[in-house]
Parts: C-alpha cells; structure tokens; sequence
C-alpha cells in the first residue's frame, strides 16, 4: 500500500487515454454489435432468420457497409470473437472496415455468467483465464478496446453485498489485464430493469453498485483516463406501475454518476437494456440536457436501440440491405445528436420546456 | 443493501447542500481558526505572547472584526469550543459577528488523535462519543459546519491499510452524524508533508486515502452535496531534496482529486500544512489554472497561511489592531484571488507563462 509499482508506463498510459477520448469525441458513441451466437439466436428467430455463420455475416455486413455518414456518430464498434475474424462479400476484413472509417475496433472478452452459490440466483462473469493472453492476441489482430459485462438484479434481497463485491472485483481484474495489453476497458455493471421498483430504488442500488466498482479499481491500480462504464440508465423497473419522463430518469441517472464516477472517467456510455429505440434516445437527450454539472461524456453503447428497425428492414434479404442500412445510419445520426442533448425528437415542444421538468436534484 | 432507509428528508438536504455551497461561492474560502488551546501555546509563544484565554479572544476578535467586505473573500470560519462562546470588546458574541457578515460559522468536532496499537505510530481520531447532542447543542448555539480532522503519514509501511480503513471509517461516522443535526461535515483526511518521499509518492498515497474515504462516505449513506472536503495538496515531503513547482504540485493534486472525488462534492477546501503565506496561495492559484476538468470550487481552508502575517503585526499589542488586520486582510483577498485564478504575484509574469508549465497529464 505505501509503495506505488507502477502498472503503466507514462506512454501506455497516453495511448490507453487517447483511444478513450477517440470512442467518445463529442457527438459519438458506440455501436454495440458483439452478440454472442446464443443472443443473436434470438435476433434472427424473431425476423424469421436461421442463425447460421453466414446470415451473421451477412447482417454485420449491413451495419459496417454504412456509409461515411457513421463517421461522425460512430466512434467506437464492440465486435464478438467470430465478426472479428469476418470479411465483406469482396473479401475486405470487417475490422479493416470500420477501421478505415476511423472508428477504434471493440472486443467482447467475457464468457458469460456464473451462479453464486448461496445467493438468490446471483452472478457473477468468468473469463479471466487467459485473458491476458487473449488481449494480446486481440491487439494484434485490430482491437483497441475491450468490453466486460457483469450483471445484477433488484429485488428483495438483491444485490447482496457479495454480488456486488465480487462483480466489482472481477470487472476490476479485467481492466487491469485489458491495460497491461494496450487494450481500453469498458467496463459494465448492467443492474436489470426486471422488477417493480421504482426510480428511486434503482438509483439507491446504482450508487451503491457503482461506489463499489470505483473502489475495486482503485484497488486494482487501474489507470481511470483509460477506462470507459457502460452502466444502466437509472430507470424504474419493467413492472413498476409509476411513470418517469425522460428528465427525471435523466436526473437520477447524473445524479447517481455524481455521486460516485471520478471525473477521471473520459465517458459513460449508456446501454439501453430493454428500451425501445425511440426511448433510448430520449433518455441519452435528456441526460445531455440536465442542468448539472457532467464532467465526462454522455454517450450511448446501444446494441438493440441501434439495431432494431434495421433488423426489421433486413429479414434476411440481400435486396432490403440498403434500406436496413439506411435504418442503422438513421438510428446512429439521432443518437449522436442526442449525445450532445440536440435532439429535437419525434414530437418535443423543444428545450425550453422540457428544462422545466428537471426536478431539484436535492430531491434525489 | 437492497433496500433504502433515507438518511435525510428532501428539506435537510437542501439545508445542508446550499451551506456547502454558500461557504465556498464566488472564490471565497475558509478562515481556520479552530486552534485548539495547546496549538494556540504553540502560535503565541513564537511571538512572545502568554497563552491566556483573554490573550485567544484578543486575537480572534481582531481577525472577526476586520471590515465587512472580508466576507467576499472568506465564506466560513472554523471556531474552536471555547471561541464559539466568546465575545468582543463590547460584549457582541463572535459568532454573531461573523454571521452579521455573511460569514458561516463552522466548530471544529474531533477530539484529537489516539494511537493504533500495533501499527508504526499510527492514529486514528476520537470524538464520535455523545457527538450527536454536541452537533445539536452547536447547531443552536449558531454552528452551521463542523470540522474533523483525521491524520495519515508517509513512512516505512505507512499508510497501512488498517490506518486508512479506520481513519475513512471514523470520518463516516462523524460525516453522517453532523448530517443528522444539520451541519455540513468537511472532512479533512490530512496526509502529512513530514518525511523525504517524492511528490509522485504523496499523489499514489493520496489517491488511495480518499478513494477509501469517498468508499466510506459511500457506505454510510453520507449526502456528498452537502459536505466538503479538506485535503493536503500533494507534495513533496519536507525533507525531500527534490524541488517542485507549483504548477507541478498543482497538476499532481488535481490528477489526484480527479481520479477519486466525486462530482457531487462542491468545493475542496485545501489545507495549508506547513507552507509559507505566499506558497499557499501560488498553489491554490496554480491549482485553479491546472487544465485539467475541475467539477468542484477549489479553495482554501487555511490557519497559519491566513495568519501568519498576522500573528506577528501583533505581537500582543492592542495598538498593532490596524497592521494586524490589514496583514489578515491581504491574505484574505489574496487567497481569495488565488481560488479563481487570478492572482498575480510581484513576481510573476501573468497566467500565460504559468500555463506552459503544465506537463501533460498522462505522466502522473
């Protein structure tokens, strides 16, 4: 404790914190594109799509042929293991790509979630073994990020204390391993919106959740300018029978990055969880929009909320690309407005208004 | 865990964030003139003077009844038990006199340090006994902040871990107790200058003190809007050989309070340890032109770096009154100065100069 071994040299440590300003520049964000074969399972069954090697090629194929439109909302894509090694119809690797486009190439490098035995159904993520040599394999093949998602649940008795430190601690080994290979960390501690609490609920546990994870990283050594938190909104949960404007889960959710997000943190960039697209980018505005102080970017990591009408708009055929495409880019241009609290939405009585609806955050 | 038990009521927690911001407004700071009867033997022996009670309010009254536009540079000040009662020349309680002003009245609340058995000559603080009824009492008899003060060396294997835990841990308490009767907590986790370690040194330690107290402050349920906070900056220790420039000492402290206080915080009220009147105020101006995002007032808490001047334009002597405050006074404002920026020293060439000093933050 008294001595300080440095992990990072002054150089790893510019260029871990240069690849995290670049993700999120002003107006940028992420597309979260890495769905493991199992979650893209259940993508492609609901437009009636068989889930073989080649239709997921095939449908990342349409997002990354986005054109140079994307450039300017895009900073950052995650890829899963498979789509990293992937090429286009003339044979032009994926990660080459994006990577023309100047957007910085992500890998998923979890395995998934683990029970905690003794507790009520609670997890936490392996894939530490070997993780370092994996980033290393990664870096050369392209990567310069990395994401990790941990998960925990609100109700009665969760999260318990030892899915909080345990989810906290595992995040923390992986951030210290991504950084000794060059590789940014994003590091996500998704709390789920099933369950009926309410907004305040939601927001006592995330300040919880996350204060835990800023200490397991400081504990860890792991170097703050060179991370990103893909966290939850704060938002109510699915079942909770309350409603919240945008502002308020905008409120809440600042309020709890206040609390407990060092301003070291180049950028927090959002999952939707289960928002709609429409929702997902509503609620990014509104946080842009908040009249408290925010000292690190607020950006979206969407997955769904970028992918969904473009889906829709494929079902599997060559001749709707284009136009599922077109979808993508449509998604990505609004939610880089929003990133930057600009977007006028699809029926808002403009910014005027809606800073009235900001309740005073000493009430949260 | 799971589940939320508010501490405070909507009400108290606008109480408590608009003191905290009101102490540290528009550059102002505080007066620390909480010396406790020994400190004060201390201070009056150096200048010959006999440490009475008559000969503390003799000094204290000189420096609360300077002219009223003090207050545009002083926002609180810190009063020992015994000067909290005490009254002027005409028989007008001090504390009125400092409220009449705009001034908030803070009331320093440990109890001093005592040792940690089986540590290197560590301590941990005392007071948390009875301290409830004492918030209470001093919060009717005019008190609106209190101050505790926890003390942690650089040393063979100091900090240890216990020392930091404990020393987090009793700053909690006492932080969520002063909440509870309405008074804003400063929380000083003073890491001490004495010993020959490198500045690179102090700011590892330093971070791993107060991610362990924001943790702390996090568990106990403390409303960060409504605190402030009382750091060292980080230096080097005194009997360093190697010399550092303010605007190394103040990208240090900064890189270092970025990484680990939250936004929520509004203002980090410095200490001023050992450092003369003049280095005092080049760091806190140093500090407050440091490029890097700066979410929170930075200001001053200082005793002797306000003092000093003071205390010997005095030298016991009634008819030194107009040199005594007019010393006060130019501290006051320059510190004052100094936490916007915009102090401009005899012998310095202006912001610009200074500005290049700055080496890029990656290294720290």
């Amino acid at each position: 404790m008294p001595h300080s071994y440095p992990a990072l040299s002054a150089e790893q440590k510019k260029e871990l914190s240069d690849i995290a300003l670049r993700i999120v520049a002003p107006g940028k964000g992420i597309l979260a594109a890495d769905e493991s074969v199992g979650s893209m399972a259940k993508r492609l069954s609901q437009i009636g799509v068989e889930n073989t090697e080649e239709n997921r090629r095939l449908y990342r194929q349409v997002l990354f042929s986005a054109d140079d439109r994307v450039k300017k909302c895009i900073g950052g894509v995650i890829f899963f293991h498979e789509t990293l090694y992937q090429k286009d119809d003339n044979g032009v690797p994926f990660v080459r790509i994006i990577q023309d486009k100047g957007i910085v190439v992500g890998i998923k490098v979890d395995k998934g979630v683990v029970p905690l035995a003794g507790t009520d159904g609670e997890t936490t993520t392996q894939g530490l073994d070997g993780l370092s040599e994996r980033c290393a394999q990664y870096k050369k093949d392209g990567a310069d990020f990395a994401k990790w998602r941990c998960v925990l649940k609100i109700s009665e008795r969760t999260p318990s204390a030892l899915a909080i430190l345990e989810n906290a601690n595992v995040l923390a080994r992986y951030a210290s391993i991504c950084q000794q290979n060059g590789i940014v960390p994003i590091v996500e501690p998704e709390i789920l919106p099933d369950g009926d609490h309410d907004l305040k609920r939601c927001q006592y546990v995330t300040e919880k959740v996350l204060a835990a994870l800023y200490k397991a990283l400081s504990d860890h050594h792991v170097y703050l300018e060179g991370t990103l938190l893909k966290p939850n909104m704060v938002t109510p949960g699915h079942a909770c029978p309350i409603k919240y404007s945008p502002e308020e889960i905008a409120m809440a959710t600042v309020t709890a990055l206040r609390r407990t997000v060092p301003p070291a943190v180049p950028g927090v960039t959002f999952l939707s969880g289960g928002q709609s697209e429409e929702e997902a980018s509503l609620n990014l505005n509104a946080i842009n929009r908040c009249p408290l102080p925010r000292p690190w970017a607020l950006t979206f990591s969407y997955g769904r909320a970028l992918q969904a009408s473009a889906l829709n708009a494929w079902r599997g055929q060559q001749d709707n690309a284009g136009a599922a495409t077109e979808e993508f880019i449509k998604r990505a241009e609004v939610n880089g407005l929003a990133a930057q609290g600009k977007y006028e939405g699809s029926g808002e009585d403009g910014g005027a208004a809606a800073q009235s609806l900001y309740i005073a955050n000493h009430a949260y | 865990m799971a589940h939320q038990f508010p501490a405070l009521t909507s009400e108290q927690k606008k109480a408590l964030s608009e003191t905290a911001r009101r102490i540290v407004a528009n550059g102002k700071g505080i007066l620390a003139a909480d010396e406790s009867v020994g400190t004060m033997g201390n201070r009056l022996q150096r200048i010959k003077v006999e440490n009475t009670e008559e000969n503390r309010r003799q000094f204290r009254e000189l420096l609360f009844t300077v002219d009223g536009s003090v207050s545009q540079s002083i926002g609180g000040v810190i009063l020992f038990h015994e000067t909290l009662y005490q009254k002027d020349g005409q028989g007008k309680l001090f504390r009125d006199i400092l409220k009449e002003k705009g001034i908030v009245v803070g009331i320093k609340l440990d109890q001093g340090v005592a040792p940690l058995a089986g540590t290197n000559k560590e301590t941990t603080v005392q007071g948390l006994d009875g301290l409830s009824e004492r918030c209470a009492q001093y919060k009717k008899d005019g008190a609106d902040f209190g101050k505790w003060r926890a003390v942690l060396k650089i040393d063979n294997q100091c900090p240890s871990h216990l020392a930091i835990q404990e020393n987090a841990n009793t700053l909690a308490r006492y932080a969520s107790i002063c909440q509870q009767n309405g008074l804003v907590p400063i929380v000083e986790p003073e890491v001490i200058p004495d010993g020959s370690h490198d500045m690179e040194h102090c700011q590892y330690v330093t971070e791993k003190v107060l991610a362990a107290v924001y943790k702390a402050l996090n568990d106990h349920h403390v409303y960060l809007e409504g605190t402030l906070l009382k750091p060292n900056m980080v230096t080097a220790g005194h009997a360093c050989t190697k010399k550092y420039t303010p605007e190394q000492v103040a990208m240090a402290t900064v890189t270092a309070l970025h990484r680990t206080v939250p936004a929520a915080v509004p203002g980090i009220c410095f200490l001023s340890g050992g450092m003369s009147e003049e280095d005092a105020t080049l760091n806190l101006n140093a500090i407050n032109l440091c490029p890097l995002p700066k979410p929170w007032k930075l200001s001053f808490s200082y005793g002797r770096a306000l003092q000093a001047s003071a205390l010997a334009a005095w030298g016991g002597k009634a008819e030194n009154k107009k040199a005594t405050q007019e010393a006060f006074m130019k501290r006051a404002l320059a510190n004052s100065q100094a936490a916007k920026g915009q102090y401009v020293h005899t012998g310095s060439s202006g912001s610009a100069s200074t500005q290049s000093l700055f080496t890029a933050s990656y290294t720290y």
